[in-house]
């Protein structure tokens, strides 16, 4: 049985279309069956409401007199790209301002613009003959603009990998405070009200289909940048008219030590065409799976400690291992009900219009790759120090002095009898114990036994982090079996900007 | 209760808290204590029936006394009822209504600040 798309848009043109939002959809199969929900509704609404960094808006300022070719322009001291002709910009949301960092960026911008305050706009350039002119500053109105379209290029996961932190010191990261030792897990998207989740293989969902974005009436243009759908993270790239959207459904975010972001209202609409739409607009939150990643790992392949529905993250807690672990969302629940009730209301009082079906569609096979490196990052191992000045715990503080001043040192890894790493003294700590007068006899009294280390194959990047976040200048580095095999400082990292030099 | 007090220790090393208790036989649960050498600041936890009786005696102690009622301020404008909040809060001061509606328990609250930072719409405040 099928019901075509021509049926649903006269019944909306007359009135009488049965619009359901997703939630409903499970229920209404249980009680009426697959070909009674088919008979029964006639499109199901979607949305969800979150933090989208991959957004921004598209301008067109006009032309001053005299005229001028912007080559850099700020709106509110927050960036734009300039290099799409004269008097256009592309604002990105995670753009952060120039004097106010991440508490101010792109995504307040648009949230400023659509509540009706001026902007200042300030534009630089070298002068042509044609555009003569070399700087401008004036204050706009999101009405002043010919143009504000926003095209979002990566919105609507389908799903989102829910985070946590398994290292004992907080992250502040793009998914929120993670707290140490698995102390929190957060998650983000509305799980079987998405829209993504309700037609996970791009029937319906495609080019050219209507959508509600930010308040107002939107499209969806194609896939979105990273689609990766084959493994069930699709995305969607958008479009939209500024100039019809409200701050309501657009809300500036920062993600504290992460930067800025937009939380963006998105809906996609879905005409129930035939049984297949009704099976999937019926998903159930239990359904959705999605790994809890451990962010404790700063590289890009993160281990996953275990598989979670959205029901279970929804529900308040997960366990994990031997513990029950709270959850936090990122995104608003009662804010993606608010989309898919709107644009339920859009659709039942006809002011959206017709539906329509995807002009073109989009892979549901997408696969998104890693990034292909031609040069490797560098490795603690192409810069460490491999002669390593060490000193046992059982020797006394004086020769470990002695052996600082004589290796021009300031750190001492200290070793046990195996030559395994059990501490660290630096010119400091000796330095101290001289002046608290002498009661210290041995390294084993004054040296740090928690040390903060580094191994060979670590990409100096992250070494380079370590020595920043606990204010320190060496790390002793060690192999699996916790020997040390060299020393990284502060110094050879200086090797490495000689070497970017020399090419 | 909770209590914020406020005292200096310009005129001594008065052991107050442990006075009160000792006298009133009162159970003060100290939740944050910022002492130095020269003033103090405190927030302790009392049952609610001994709160007269030990804010009367703090005060007599020149030791002055706030009960903190709205210790974290939520800006409902800003507010979007994400859920940040929820699960970085030692104390469980936050929690979702039937509605998916942040709800507050600011009671328990014992002023740590770790949801004012971790907010992303920047709605939550200590109260001063």
């Amino acid at each position: 049985m099928e019901k075509s798309l021509e049926l649903i848009n006269t019944r909306i043109r007359d009135g009488n279309a049965r619009v359901v939002a997703a939630e409903e959809m499970p229920s209404i199969v249980d009680e009426l069956g697959e070909e009674g929900a088919l008979k029964e509704v006639d499109v199901v609404t979607t949305g969800t409401f979150g933090a989208m960094c991959s957004s921004g808006a598209f301008f067109n300022f006009g032309h001053a007199d005299p005229p001028i070719r912007m080559e850099r322009v700020w709106l509110n001291d927050v960036e734009a790209y300039t290099g799409i002709a004269a008097v256009d910009a592309y604002l990105g949301a995670t753009q952060q301002s120039a004097t106010q960092g991440e508490e101010y960026g792109g995504a307040h911008v648009l949230e400023d613009l659509l509540a009706g305050n001026a902007v200042e706009l300030q534009a630089t350039s070298r002068g042509t003959d044609c555009y003569p002119r070399r700087s401008i500053t004036t204050e706009l109105l999101l009405e002043d603009m010919n143009q504000a379209i926003m095209l979002n290029p990566r919105n609507a996961f389908q799903r989102y990998n829910a985070a946590t932190n398994s290292t004992d010191r907080t992250l502040y990261t793009y998914m929120g405070t993670l707290l140490p030792r698995c102390g929190n897990i957060s998650y983000s998207g509305a799980g079987s009200l998405s829209p993504l989740p309700n037609d996970p293989h791009f029937r319906m969902i495609g080019s050219g289909v209507p959508i509600f974005l930010c308040g107002a009436e939107g499209m969806v243009v194609g896939e979105g940048t990273q689609h990766a759908s084959r493994g069930g993270f699709g995305n969607l790239m958008v479009t939209g008219d500024m100039k019809r959207m409200t701050n309501e459904f657009l809300r500036a975010a920062t993600m504290t030590g992460y930067g800025v972001t937009a939380y963006v209202g998105l809906g996609v609409p879905i005409p129930v065409v035939d049984l297949d739409v009704v099976r999937h607009t019926a998903v159930r939150d239990e359904d959705i799976l999605v790994d809890v990643i451990d962010y404790g790992v700063a590289r890009r392949d993160r281990p996953s400690r275990r598989k979670v529905s959205y029901a279970e993250l929804k529900s308040g807690s997960v366990e994990l291992g031997e513990e029950v672990v709270r959850t936090s969302s990122l995104s608003s629940y009662r804010m993606a009900r608010k989309v898919a009730d709107r644009l339920k209301e859009w659709i039942e009082t006809g002011s959206m219009g017709d539906l329509a079906l995807p002009t073109r569609r989009i892979n549901p096979e997408g696969v998104s790759r890693p990034m292909r490196e031609t040069q490797q990052a560098p490795r603690v191992r192409e810069i460490m120090e491999r002669q390593v000045i060490s000193i046992t715990e059982d020797e006394e503080i004086r020769t470990a002095a002695k052996r600082l001043l004589k290796g021009e040192t300031n750190h001492l890894p200290v070793l046990d009898k195996d030559g395994i790493l059990v501490g660290i003294v630096t010119t400091y700590d000796i330095s101290k114990a001289v002046v608290q007068d002498g009661k210290h006899r041995c390294v084993r009294d004054i040296m740090t036994r928690k040390v903060v280390k580094t191994h060979p194959d670590e990409p100096v990047d992250i070494a380079a982090r370590k020595l920043e976040q606990n204010n320190i200048s060496a790390l002793p580095v060690v192999d699996t079996a916790n020997r040390v095999v060299g020393m990284l400082t502060a110094i050879d990292l200086g090797k490495l900007f000689g070497r970017r030099w020399m090419k | 209760m909770k209590l914020l007090i406020t005292f200096s220790r310009k005129g001594g090393r008065e052991p107050v808290i442990a006075r009160i208790v000792k006298e009133t036989g009162v159970l003060i649960n100290v939740e944050k204590a910022n002492i130095d050498s020269m003033a103090g600041e405190m927030l302790i936890d009392v049952p609610d029936e001994d709160a007269s009786v030990v804010l009367e005696r703090m005060e007599a102690a020149g030791v002055s006394v706030r009960v903190l009622e709205d210790a974290i301020v939520r800006d409902e404008e800003e507010c979007i009822d994400c859920g940040a909040c929820i699960s970085i809060c030692p104390q469980e001061v936050f929690s979702f209504d039937p509605d998916w509606r942040i709800r507050l328990h600011p009671g328990v609250c014992v002023l740590c600040g770790k949801c004012v930072i971790a907010c992303p719409h920047r709605a939550l405040s200590l109260q001063q």
